[in-house]
């Protein structure tokens, strides 16, 4: 028998053992995350999906859901926090919407257009994270990296290859990769490996798919994040061969 | 492949992942750095990915995976080190020794920087010489300092006396008047037994002296209650709150009472293995403490069979290396994992999953020693102290402005006045009640009382008298914990980089009453949004200071209106340096007229610091710069 909590006053059933975000995805209810994944434990880092919980703030992806909960979600308080937080990430890498071939199908971007983000309102620290485009099938644009650590679960998880970790510590915290020159070509990354699917922003990039689906067609050029849900993650991104193929066809 | 050292390292530690962190220590102590081809062979010797001895090599402060000189002096940072002179005297380094803060020689002898408190801050000003702690460092101590370095002499053979640390007590109670023997708190817990120590404990209201003040009996109990395949006690040594002090005097005169403290911690919850987390700053216990405890082996005092009485409990130690959020207990135990020290997602708490997810109890050096002092004489003499929510006493580092800076033991419920009066404290402007990360009293608040239920405190007391700019304070802890946050979560990786911009700002003659809402706004979000303790305490200093001491915050606006942080004319600085120009015609708009007036000035305007800037740059800010 299902329990159930409220969700800005809506019934949301639960299974023993689910978190809020997890409930509330199966239910269909859009609570704002980035380094949540269904597929993945939760990691509870980017707080998008602090939530309010009798009055104190919780991360909704790590949180366990019980009965009666009264969860606030969608309030104008708690989105305010979220344009916040999402200001202080767009602040702290580079992320330059207009020319990323991610735009459209990020998350990042999508969130901050969900939640009324109009300007990154911070200055800029601008960091210097140069790209890592020595693998054949795949460039790594480190400016865009928010630290979701979904790449370092998909390798480890899924692949079992530890291909990607963070490292530093602070705003010096960075994505390296597992080899001794620090470069892609030298691991055993495959772009068919989970890892190249799942990052929510335009780190991990196939080469010559950039623009397969034009801006405009996009995953979030149709529908907003909130109506994607945790379906997000983008249409699997046709291989480079067959992209040429199509091309040439 | 690894090298013989290396080996020796590797086998000493039984090739074990857990051990991570401690090899890199000892295979850093060789080269002083850790190359990239040490840490592959580290890698493959431990059977882990390379990129994960990376993540932790990278996180610690004290390792370097890039050279970082044959001697590396690092200047402790904290807000009293500065009330002591201590910029002045990085510089006079600096300038002996041809060098800009952080960065290494071109020869690759030395690099001087700064690094947060190194817990000497009644004999400040301090620092660490590849790890060894100097303290009282005057101009005269510089010079010599310099002299050593360019003559190449290893640290190991400078005057032994310039590493003496004294311990300072400056009033005694129940715990630092014990008059105990060494294992007589051990043997009198034995008499009792695990269930009536369990009983004594929760009879005293023993409360953890890290500053959260948790109930020491339900931490001990549901960590006994636990199911696990083994249980630990983790005694906390890393005490990194800027301003307290008093565990290392524990460590370095009290040992015996603290090992005391963590093999009845051990009796009471079922545990036969315990690890004393030392910070990497006290170092300079390490050799001290492994001998004591080899010494207590022998004595029967540690070990197998415990007394002849059937007990069997060890300690490891294991170190630190600069890095304040292992203080925090789920980081300490990721980082005793050899991992890098983030704080892990709660619950699980560490009485149910901790070290190696088994049932730990993390305590605090003080607290230990309590539980040690209250095995003896009983829960209800411990309860007759303090106040009856705060009972027994409380170690207190004085630092700043008193005459008797030290350690101060008194009974909960003492007035700040009473403490300030007590360590010689004269026209006192403020105390900063818990570090950084606590609350900061104004004059009205002296009346007030020490006690979880009044003033909270981890033991760190800093005094600023009027001479003192509290803005100064407040940009000080800022530049802390922008330094410190691990980074794991966004409200404080970047919250506390913004928030370090935000005052530099100010500080830079660029500041508006807008700069000061921006601070408040990254307050109201940190606190709550945060993953851990260290985000959610980072900004209680500066809340307080804007609202008490805000005059010294108004100083510093240039202006009424918004002012942006961009700086058009300082951004062509490069394009003048590149063409060698320096004219009327080479700056933007209003500086033109500015220049000259500017320039006149003692500190020099933001347009006249970057087409003139000082051979030192100041290095707070060095961490922040992408």
């Amino acid at each position: 028998m299902n329990d159930s909590f409220l969700l800005d006053g809506e019934e949301i059933p639960f299974t023993p053992g689910q978190t809020v975000m997890q409930a509330a995805a199966s239910a269909g209810k859009y609570i704002p995350h980035l380094c949540w994944h269904p597929d993945f434990a939760a990691h509870g880092s980017c707080k998008l999906c602090t939530v309010k919980i009798g009055g104190r703030f919780a991360t909704a992806c790590t949180v366990r859901a019980s009965a009666g909960q009264e969860v606030e979600n969608r309030t104008e308080e708690l989105d305010a926090k979220r344009r916040t937080l999402l200001q202080l990430l767009f602040v702290e890498g580079n992320h330059f919407c207009p020319s990323c071939e991610k735009s459209g199908d990020c998350a990042l971007q999508a969130t901050a257009y969900e939640m009324g983000m109009l300007t990154p309102h911070f200055d800029h620290f601008y960091p210097d994270r140069p790209v890592d485009a020595s693998h054949p099938d795949v460039l790594l644009e480190f400016n865009r990296c928010i630290m979701c650590e979904l790449c370092v679960r998909a390798s480890r998880e899924v692949d079992g290859k530890d291909v990607f970790a963070l490292a530093g510590r602070g705003t010096k915290s960075h994505l390296i990769v597992n080899s001794e020159t620090g470069r892609l070509a030298d691991t055993d990354f495959a772009s068919t490996d989970r890892a190249a699917e799942v990052c929510p922003v335009g780190v991990i990039l196939k080469k010559r798919v950039g623009f397969a689906v034009p801006i405009g067609a996009r995953t979030y050029d149709l529908n907003p994040i909130s109506a994607v849900g945790t379906k997000r993650e983008p249409q699997a991104a046709p291989l480079a061969n067959d992209a040429h193929e199509k091309e040439a066809g | 492949m690894a090298t013989p050292e290396l080996e020796r390292i590797l086998a000493r530690h039984r090739r074990d992942p857990l051990q991570l962190l401690q090899i890199l220590i000892e295979a850093q102590a060789h080269a002083g750095w850790l190359p990239p081809a040490t840490l592959s062979a580290i890698a493959e010797a431990l059977g882990v990915p390379r990129a994960r001895v990376e993540s932790t090599a990278s996180f610690y402060s004290f390792l370097h995976t890039r050279p970082a000189g044959e001697f590396r002096i690092l200047f402790s940072d904290n807000i009293t080190d500065r009330m002591l002179g201590n910029q002045a005297l990085m510089k006079a380094l600096c300038d002996k020794l041809w060098l800009e803060p952080g960065k290494v020689s071109e020869d690759g002898l030395v690099s001087v920087d700064t690094t947060s408190c190194t817990g000497m801050c009644d004999q400040g000003p301090a620092v660490l010489a590849n790890g060894r702690t100097i303290t009282r460092v005057t101009p005269e101590r510089i010079d010599e300092i310099a002299h050593l370095i360019r003559r190449r002499v290893p640290v190991g053979d400078w005057p032994p006396e310039r590493f003496h640390v004294e311990d300072n007590i400056r009033r005694r109670d129940v715990l630092l008047d014990h008059g105990l023997a060494p294992g007589a708190a051990l043997a009198a817990a034995l008499d009792r037994g695990a269930t009536s120590i369990l009983g004594e404990i929760e009879r005293s209201a023993l409360r953890g002296c890290g500053g959260a003040g948790f109930g020491s009996d339900i931490k001990w109990r549901s960590c006994r209650d636990a199911w696990g395949d083994a249980h630990y006690v983790i005694c906390n040594a890393d005490e990194g709150e800027p301003g307290t002090f008093k565990d290392r005097v524990l460590l370095a005169s009290y040992f015996d009472m603290v090992v005391d403290g963590m093999c009845i911690a051990g009796m009471a919850i079922g545990a036969n293995k315990g690890f004393i987390y030392l910070r990497g700053e006290y170092r300079y216990l390490l050799d001290r403490l492994e001998t004591r405890l080899a010494q207590r082996r022998e004595q029967g005092l540690l070990g197998r069979n415990i007394l002849g009485r059937g007990f069997s409990f060890d300690i490891e130690i294991h170190l630190g290396a600069g890095a304040y959020i292992c203080g925090e207990e789920s980081a300490l135990i990721e980082s005793l994992e050899g991992k890098p020290g983030k704080p892990r997602i709660r619950p699980p708490f560490p009485v149910t999953n901790g070290y190696r997810g088994q049932p730990t109890t993390v305590n605090n050096v003080e607290t230990l020693a309590l539980a040690a002092l209250i095995a003896v004489h009983g829960g209800e003499w411990f309860r007759a102290i303090g106040t009856p929510a705060s009972t027994g006493t409380k170690l207190l580092s004085v630092s700043g402005d008193v005459e008797r800076p030290g350690i101060y033991e008194f009974p909960f419920g003492v007035t700040v006045a009473e403490v300030l009066e007590a360590a010689g404290a004269r026209d006192t402007q403020a105390v900063t009640s818990a570090g950084a990360a606590g609350h900061c009293l104004a004059a009205d608040d002296f009346g007030r009382r020490i006690a979880f239920e009044d003033v909270a405190t981890g033991g760190s007391i800093m005094v600023f008298d009027h001479s003192r700019d509290m803005f100064e304070v407040a940009r000080n802890f800022l530049h802390f914990f922008a330094h410190e946050s691990c980074g794991f979560c966004t409200p404080c990786r970047v919250g506390t980089a913004v928030n370090a911009r935000l005052i530099d700002k100010l500080a830079a003659d660029r500041g508006s009453p807008y700069d000061l809402d921006e601070m408040a706004k990254m307050h109201r979000l940190m606190q709550g949004a945060s993953h851990c303790g260290l985000g959610n305490t980072a900004t209680i200093a500066l809340h307080d200071m804007l609202a008490k001491f805000r005059p010294a915050f108004e100083r510093r606006l240039h202006s009424p209106e918004y002012e942006p942080a961009f700086d058009l004319d300082a951004a062509l600085t490069q394009a003048r340096r590149m063409t060698g120009r320096d004219d009327a015609g080479a700056h933007l708009g209003d500086n033109r007229e500015a220049l000259a007036e500017e320039r006149s000035r003692p500190h020099g305007g933001t347009a006249a610091a970057t087409v003139a800037p000082s051979p030192v740059t100041p290095a707070p800010t060095k961490d922040l710069q992408p």
